[in-house]
């Protein structure tokens, strides 16, 4: 309850039924008695300044009623064996965060030119300060958001989480996965040296044996029957402006999902029964004896 | 149905006052209400702006599969440099403008009477290898191209031996301009050393696949 006290009101956990609104302030004071010292300005100003904080988020939720939604959100319940391969999806979101914010920063200088950007990203590496520690953070960061999105994915495989009515958010899920492969294999060609030049080339051809579509498809993601100029500056632009927008909308999506329909208990927990369950037949029963659902 | 709800008006309908000839709602002799005909107008001219604004850009985007660029000639060397028997390697340019990555390597050899080629013609093999797109190398002492990444092998003239290539290896056009061998656009070759347009590596080439993996019109012609 102290820590309590330190939230602003307004993010306040809801009290729960049946233990009085405390939070809500203490019932008026008895008109007959003394009224208390009138304070001095110095402590009105005091409290005043205290109250600060809760002002600014109480005049913030007035005009956008954002307060229900954040504690339904940040207070919402969890089932019981909620445990440690529960924090894989927030640790893939983290990476994703990681990758997004080292990625802005890489950008003011890497130069998306077939001519200059090897000699961009040697710049970054060798000469910008802290330069190869974002570049690292970055490259190896890659790595761990495509472990990590597929550890996610295990979990709630393995968890059976995935099933009604949970579907969508599986595929949602399977979507962003593909579009985190995709980024990865676009951002492979821009430090544009010998291993990311002939790793995309054989990308490319590997998606070019697909069946009719595939060599448009090849032609498509190089602008042209050769890897080419055009074809870095297209890599560039899918791998920081197209994919981005769709992984932040559809990260939306899925935590949306993830909020409404909340999460899974394991496998291994099951629920108790109450201790005066009525049998579900007679409780059938109830219902048509009473003319059926009145709605 | 909100189609229903517009022509009553708000009001409970029976059967019969719905079946009357001028509902409240409608157009005088129309048969559309007025918030449906105005619903369609609304979506229709959203939906050709939308595709004002979507269709250009992406007709942007996929432009380069019909766009085919210049043919492009380069000389390697005098004809005295090549023989019938071994390759030599050149190195030109393929794609103009990503400076040293646009730069690609053939083996050029003359034609050889005793395989049935013209021997005032000259082969040129391109080392991309036939499975993915690495970079084979001629090996001397065996006579064949060998590729490093997943051991494709192929035989003198470029045919498959073994390993994962699905066909013989490109070969680049050639001509002769003042006394000097010129290479020029890439093309594909059946297993029979057919010419066909170019096509990528890992895309099967001859019957049926000429269909499977149709040729692009970015390609040129083959000779």
């Amino acid at each position: 309850m102290k820590l309590d006290s330190l939230i602003p009101a307004p993010l306040r956990k809801p009290a729960k039924p049946g233990k009085g609104n405390g939070a809500k302030g203490a019932a008026p004071a008895d008109l007959k008695t003394a009224p208390p010292e009138r304070p001095s300005e110095a402590q009105k100003l005091g409290e005043r300044a205290k109250e600060a904080p809760a002002d600014v988020l109480a005049w913030v939720d007035q005009r956008t009623a954002a307060s229900g939604f954040l504690t339904g959100m940040l207070y919402r319940k969890v089932p019981k064996g909620t445990n440690w391969f529960y924090t894989l999806g927030s640790a893939t979101l983290f990476a994703f965060i990681v990758q997004a914010v080292t990625g802005v920063f890489l950008a003011m200088f890497y130069v998306p030119s077939a001519t200059e950007a090897y000699a961009s990203i040697s710049h970054i590496n060798n000469e910008v300060f802290l330069g190869q520690f974002v570049h690292g953070m970055h490259k190896w960061g890659a790595t761990v958001m495509v472990i990590l999105i597929f550890l996610h994915m295990g979990r709630t495989f393995f968890f059976g989480a995935y099933k009604y009515p949970r579907e969508l958010n599986w595929v949602i899920g399977v979507v962003l996965l593909i579009l985190t492969m995709t980024m990865a294999f676009t951002g492979y060609l821009l430090p544009f040296d010998q291993r990311s030049f002939w790793a995309s080339i054989v990308g490319i051809n590997i998606n070019g044996t697909g069946p009719v579509v595939g060599p448009y498809l090849s032609d498509f993601l190089r602008a042209g029957p050769e890897l080419g100029a055009t074809t870095l500056a297209r890599f560039y632009a899918i791998h920081m402006l197209l994919l981005p927008g769709a992984i932040i909308a559809l990260i939306g999506a899925h935590l949306y999902l993830v909020v409404k329909l909340g999460t899974t208990a394991p496998p291994w927990v099951h629920a108790e029964k109450p201790k005066n369950a009525a049998p579900v037949a007679q409780l059938d029963a109830g219902a048509e004896g009473n003319g059926g659902p009145t709605r | 149905m909100a189609d229903e709800a517009d022509k009553r008006n708000g009001t409970e309908a029976t059967p019969r006052e719905r079946a009357k000839p001028n509902p409240p709602g409608y157009f005088e002799g129309e048969s559309m209400t007025r918030r449906r005909a105005f619903t369609v107008a609304a979506q229709g001219v959203g939906g050709i702006a939308g595709a004002a604004i979507i269709l250009p850009a992406v007709g942007f985007a996929v432009a380069p599969i019909f766009h085919r660029g210049k043919e492009r000639w380069e000389a390697v060397g005098p004809l005295d440099d090549f023989v019938e028997d071994t390759y030599r390697q050149v190195v030109f340019t393929e794609t103009e403008g990503i400076a040293d990555a646009g730069k690609t390597l053939a083996y050029v050899r003359k034609g050889s009477k005793q395989l049935g080629e013209d021997p005032n013609e000259f082969i040129a093999i391109s080392n991309r290898c036939a499975h993915l797109g690495c970079p084979v190398r001629y090996v001397e002492a065996a006579g064949n191209f060998i590729c490093p990444c997943h051991g494709g092998v192929y035989d003198f003239v470029g045919k498959v031996l073994g390993g994962p290539p699905v066909r013989p290896l490109d070969r680049f056009q050639t001509r002769i301009r003042g006394g000097q061998v010129e290479v020029g656009p890439r093309y594909s070759v059946t297993s029979q050393l057919e010419p066909v347009r170019a096509r990528d590596p890992g895309e099967f080439t001859g019957g049926i696949w000429e269909y499977l993996y149709p040729p692009r019109p970015s390609t040129f012609p083959p000779p």
